[in-house]
């Protein structure tokens, strides 16, 4: 049995490739989240940084290129997340076919119970937002290129500003439970650090979700124009 | 006590089963939950009712035999305690008790509240054990033990197999039953030369059988009578990733389950 | 014609007897062990040590019990510890001193020779042990901890927590369970022996009920062992596992085995007092609780205020006072008759009931509660599960119960029946512990024979002897077959009006009452004309229900009770023979002026074997002469 047979064939080998996807995707929003902040300093510069995203590793890569290597890194790193969660989740289902007249949780938390269908709108809302400020159909104001009248105009529309804000939610639980339930599938826990491993999930879940909330929240409230 | 039971009847593996209602009367508080089982099932012979099946032995929370789900929570509403060590002091008068047996694809129904552990058996074959043959055996203080080892291993070692890790969690997972056998043997110098191959073993077992996988719920050790703890699965993963990654061993030959 | 016993003890000096034996002992070729097949009946100590260890030899093995699986055997009970003479503490222990303590503790009623192999062995044990992996407890140093056990002046008990039976059969199990994985060991689970099987006078096989499907079925094989515990559970009240049985052995006596010392059963003095008429079984707190808590009662009757309340100038720690060098430390016989006496007196710290104090305010103040929850944490948890009162703050309530039988099947210095080919093992046999054993010994012996006894000697049966090739369609296999069935549909068929457990209560209560603690002749004797008369309204009276082609728990119940039934006479005929007392057996007629029990050495020096003639015949009793050569014959005193 190869080794990455053995990784990709036991269960645990597939909680494995999620925290380390997972992993990835963390990075990914973290990043995303602090390159959002550059809305609050004005056009030019949000622009610009967007602008540099795509000129990034000049002159060694042409327009765009590093980008698009990035970009299908994080695709694949999405694909080998869902792929293992949907997998995982197939199996837990079919674990239990006859199901309890009624079974009483008493230590799992929210964000625990909610992974599941949280990754689902995390999906959605991902689409839509590809849609709306990557590609434009989603955004009848949009104007290629010009990624911070993209936003404000985006989020000028209250509805969609509110989608956001659930979508960020959901997403603050899914890295909560996430990250901690990513220590343990990889074996990093040690009595010492446990209790810390919760406290770092939330703090961390916590900063990324309200930094991207700030963006459409100053919008709301005309802080952003 | 007077208590109203909801108790599952199934008269075999594959007819469907169904909760049926009884009144327990007279029920003292000092009563263990099976001594108030057996007062059901006498009054049931009085009836020429057939009694409630249901797995039991030492009645003193060690053997791992007893197992139902009492209100939703395996072994009953007492932490680290048995069903058989549940005392009924632990119920007011009245109350109304829903006992069903562990449901997991991996434990089927084998009649009323007897389930088919034998899962948990096949997993240990695959894996869970030293390979020491009789006599073979160095002297005992050859190999100094520091303490906190012993005690770590002793902690894990102390499963009593009873599944009720299996039943609690969310996803049917075994995860802490082989994470406990896993960290026990792992803890303990003796159990290092087989260290690695005993883990894949298990869990490609453990998957067999139809487990579910762990997400990290951490219900398992609430319903643990022996309280084994969640870090024993973390010890398990870090295991398997090792098990996984490191560089195969020139020339490794593994005594154990063919 | 009486049978005259052959205990094959090899000649030579005693230490030199197994080691001799050994290699006298005929080998297999390993070539052809895969040729032989070996029924284990049995999965607890004695079972799973011996059905591992004949595997790793190549026999072709078939191991059975009637729990779900071989990991819940009885012996993961066991809670104290288990002894070897290994003197790690250098306070002077010795294999000698082990033999020694054994023999006398066993009131001078056991086989010189098995003892002393026993304590050699004993060292080995733990060396096993260690190597599968049980987590011994351990001192700072890493080296293995002891602590002093029930009658021992010596540390020389090695644990695991308060869980020791439970990790030495994990042990064991984990290595039979290696086996099964390879193959060489059939397991089977949920299957009951209802009979033994016997060809030309061999022992051949073994009739099982599949207790998930209820089918009957044959498994023939070369040799049987029967490593199937003790009986205690013939007092329904004990501290055994509600499965303990006495069907395995009592069939088998049956079949022409004989059934050796029955009256030798071991009353614990430390166990929670009953509660109820509905009490399902008695839990034992490990004696080893002797070690730091003391034993007493009000010295003035019916004292009705809490324990607390009472002044120690008020409090009568009796066994201090009448054993002043082993106090609480005397052998269980001793202080559990000593409790009765005090609640027959009075003094019951149980309203109405029987119990007396173990304290531990002192050994709290002395060693501080850390130290005492490290040592018996699990237990006191137990405790006050069980009771709802916490033993850090008010002493335990504790009274003797039923928890261990001596007697057993009777077996030569081999551990084979005098039915050839049937070895018995572990508590289900006679041997090693006399009238009464002492803390700790048990598991001790059933590993010593499952893994460095058995697997030798059973070779040495199936080298020496021819045994023709047979199988389940042989005559005697259906005959047995078709008798279990009858018997099964006979349990069946009564459909009386009164459950299998209050049959099984009455009797336990009459037991407890004549041939329990202590014994007279009238008592005896009303016994007899009792269970005789509860085993006719057993048979015409009883409601088991259900069917037989199932999964029928009160079937399994009935058959054991009935047996119970018939066994319980042999035991009271047992202590009616034996007019003496000495160990567990007290007979009121027979003891010292200030109550100790009273041996007669000249008289009844011997193991009594008892042959089955037949129901409604008078079983025969032949008598194995017991000869002290190196354990002097003396009183015991614990003064
Ligand atoms: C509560 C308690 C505490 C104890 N503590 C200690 C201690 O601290 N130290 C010590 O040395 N000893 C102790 N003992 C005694 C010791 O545990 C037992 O004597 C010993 O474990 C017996 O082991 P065994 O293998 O002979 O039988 P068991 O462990 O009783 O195993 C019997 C096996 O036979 C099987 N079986 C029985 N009948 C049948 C049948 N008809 N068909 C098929 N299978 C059958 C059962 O399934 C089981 O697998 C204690 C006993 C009790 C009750
Ligand atoms: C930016 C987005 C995302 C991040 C940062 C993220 C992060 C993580 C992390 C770190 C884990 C823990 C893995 C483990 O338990 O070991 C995880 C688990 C999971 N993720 Fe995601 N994920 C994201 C998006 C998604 C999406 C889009 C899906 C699927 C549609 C998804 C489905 C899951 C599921 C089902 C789990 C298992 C939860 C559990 O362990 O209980 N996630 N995620
Ligand atoms: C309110 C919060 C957010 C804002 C304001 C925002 C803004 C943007 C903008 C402006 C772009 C286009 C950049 C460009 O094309 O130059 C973008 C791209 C993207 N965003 Fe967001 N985003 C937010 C939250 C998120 C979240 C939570 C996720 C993931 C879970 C996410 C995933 C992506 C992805 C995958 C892209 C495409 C990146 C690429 O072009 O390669 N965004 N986002
Ligand atoms: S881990 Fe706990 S719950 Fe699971 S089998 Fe072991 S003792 Fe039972
Ligand atoms: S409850 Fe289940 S999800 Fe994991 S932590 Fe326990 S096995
Ligand atoms: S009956 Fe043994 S643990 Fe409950």
């Amino acid at each position: 049995m190869s080794r990455v047979d053995a990784l990709t064939q036991s269960l645990i080998g597939k909680k494995v490739v999620m925290a380390g996807s997972g992993l990835v995707l963390l990075g990914f929003v973290l990043g995303h989240m602090v390159g959002n902040l550059k809305v609050f300093l004005g056009p030019e510069h949000f622009n610009a940084y967007a602008e540099a995203l795509r000129t990034l590793g000049a002159p060694f890569f042409g327009r765009g290129q590093l980008l698009w290597i990035v970009r299908i890194f994080l695709i694949v790193a999405v694909g080998a997340h869902i792929w293992a969660a949907w997998v995982v989740t197939r199996a837990s289902w079919a674990a239990r076919p006859a199901g309890y007249h009624a079974l009483r949780l008493v230590e799992t938390t929210y964000a625990a119970r909610t992974m599941r269908w949280g990754a689902v709108i995390i999906l959605a809302f991902v689409t839509f937002h590809l849609l709306d400020l990557t590609f434009g159909p989603a955004n009848p104001a949009f104007i290629p290129g010009d990624a911070y009248h993209n936003v404000v105009a985006t989020f000028q529309r209250a509805p969609v500003a509110m989608g956001y804000l659930v979508a960020m939610g959901t997403l603050c639980l899914h890295m909560y439970h996430g990250i901690y339930s990513g220590f343990q599938t990889l074996g990093l826990n040690h009595p010492k650090y446990n209790a810390a491993r919760r406290g770092f999930a939330l703090v961390f879940s916590l900063v990324v979700a309200l930094g991207f909330a700030a963006v459409p929240l100053a919008v709301l409230t005309r802080a952003v124009r | 006590m007077r208590l109203v039971l909801h108790v599952w009847r199934q008269a075999g593996p594959e007819v469907p089963g169904k909760f049926v209602r009884y009144e327990a009367t007279d029920v003292s508080p000092d009563m263990s939950f099976l001594e108030m089982l057996d007062v059901l099932n006498e009054t049931l012979v009085a009836r020429k009712e057939e009694p409630v099946a249901f797995d039991h032995d030492c009645r003193e929370g060690i053997c791992g035999s007893c197992g139902l789900v009492i209100n939703g929570r395996p072994h009953g509403p007492q932490r680290a305690t048995t069903a058989c060590q549940l005392h009924m002091r632990h119920f007011t008068d009245g109350a109304e008790i829903w006992i069903e047996p562990w449901r997991a694809r991996a434990f089927p129904v084998l009649k009323d509240l007897v389930v088919d552990r034998g899962a948990f058996d096949r997993i240990i074959q695959a894996g869970g054990f030293i390979t020491a043959r009789t006599g073979s055996a160095p002297e005992a203080n050859a190999v100094p033990v520091p303490k906190r080892d012993a005690d770590r291993a002793m902690d894990a070692a102390a499963c009593i197999g009873c599944g009720a890790c299996v039943a609690a969690c969310p996803n049917a997972s075994a995860m802490l039953f082989v994470a406990a056998k896993v960290s026990h043997l792992g803890s303990l110098p003796q159990g290092q030369p087989e260290r690695y191959e005993r883990v894949v073993r298990m869990v490609a077992t453990m998957d067999e059988a139809g487990f579910g996988a762990c997400t990290n719920h951490g219900e398992c050790m609430a319903a643990c009578p022996k309280e084994i703890s969640v870090d024993c699965i973390a010890q398990l993963n870090r295991d398997v990733l090792h098990a996984t990654l490191r560089p195969p061993r020139e020339g490794q030959h593994w005594s154990g389950a063919a | 014609m009486t049978v005259e016993l052959r205990a094959k003890v090899p000649d030579g000096p005693i230490e030199q007897k197994w080691e001799r034996h050994r290699f006298e002992l005929k080998l297999v070729n390993p070539a052809n062990k895969r040729k032989y097949d070996v029924i284990v009946v049995g999965s607890g100590l004695a079972g799973a040590s011996a059905a591992a260890s004949l595997a790793e030899l190549g026999y072709r093995v078939s191991c059975f019990c009637f729990q779900d699986s071989p990991r819940r055997a009885h012996s993961i009970a066991a809670q104290g510890g288990i002894n070897a003479a290994k003197n790690y503490q250098n306070d002077g222990d010795s294999v000698w001193r082990l033999f020694y303590d054994t023999v006398k503790g066993g009131d001078f009623r056991s086989r010189e020779a098995n003892v002393y192999r026993l304590a050699q062995i004993s060292v080995d044990i733990i060396d096993q042990c260690v190597a599968q992996g049980v987590p011994f407890a351990r001192e700072y140093g890493g080296l293995l901890a002891n602590r002093s056990f029930g009658g021992a002046q010596v540390s020389r008990t090695f644990y695991a927590r308060g869980q020791t039976g439970q990790q030495l059969l994990l042990g064991a199990y984990q290595a039979l369970s290696r086996q099964i994985g390879l193959g060489n060991v059939r397991m089977y689970p949920r299957t009951e022996m209802l009979d033994l099987v016997v060809v030309d006078g061999k022992a051949r096989g073994i009739v099982v009920r599949d207790l998930v499907s209820g089918q009957i079925r044959s498994h023939p094989a070369h040799a049987v062992v029967l490593a199937t515990g003790g009986y205690a559970n013939v007092y329904y009240l004990s501290t055994n596992a509600k499965g303990c049985n006495v069907t395995a052995t009592w069939r088998a006596a049956r079949r022409g085995a004989f059934f050796a010392n029955p009256c030798f059963t071991q009353i614990h003095p430390t166990c929670i007092p009953a509660h109820g008429v509905h009490q399902s079984k008695l839990t034992l707190m490990s004696e080893s609780l002797r070690n730091d808590g003391r034993i007493w009662v009000p010295k003035q009757q019916g004292d009705a205020r809490r324990p607390g309340d009472i002044p120690v100038g008020e409090r009568d720690y009796y066994l201090e006072r009448m054993y002043p060098s082993f106090g609480n430390l005397v052998p269980r016989d001793v202080a559990s008759r000593r409790a009765k006496e005090m609640c027959d007196a009075g003094h019951s710290v149980v309203p109405g009931g029987h119990g007396v104090y173990l304290d531990f305010r002192d050994a709290i103040q002395r060693l501080g509660q850390p130290l005492i929850a490290e040592r018996y944490g699990n237990l006191f948890e137990m405790y006050e599960r069980i009771t709802g009162e916490n033993p850090y703050e008010v002493p335990m309530r504790i009274y003797p119960a039923p928890h261990y039988t001596m007697g057993g099947l009777w077996v030569d210095y081999n551990l084979m029946s005098n039915l050839e080919g049937l070895h018995v093992i572990g508590e289900a046999n006679f041997s090693d512990h006399g009238a009464n054993r002492l803390g700790a010994s048990a598991l001790m012996q059933g590993l010593a024979d499952g893994y460095f006894i058995l697997p030798y000697t059973i070779g040495d049966y199936l080298a020496r002897t021819a045994l023709p090739p047979l199988d389940e369609g042989h005559a005697a296999f259906q005959q047995v077959e078709a008798e279990v069935r009858e018997r099964t549909n006979r349990l069946l068929g009564v459909q009386g009006a009164t459950s299998v457990d209050a049959f099984h209560r009455d009797l336990g209560r009459l037991l407890w009452d004549r041939c329990g603690m202590s014994r007279r002749r009238e008592g005896l004797e009303q016994a007899i004309g009792a269970i005789q008369e509860l085993r006719e309204r057993f048979w015409t009276d009883v409601f088991v229900g259900g069917r037989g082609e199932d999964l029928n728990q009160a079937l399994e119940r009935a058959g054991r009770v009935a047996d119970f039934m018939e066994f319980a006479e042999l035991m009271c005929e047992d202590a009616l023979q034996r007019e003496e007392s000495c160990g567990g057996h007290f007979r009121e007629e027979y003891q010292t002026p200030d109550g100790e029990a009273k041996r007669d050495d000249s008289r009844f020096s011997y193991a009594a074997a008892w042959e089955w003639k037949g129901a409604g015949a008078a079983p025969r009793l032949h008598k194995e002469p017991l000869a002290f050569e190196h354990v002097h014959l003396a009183q015991r005193s614990y003064k």
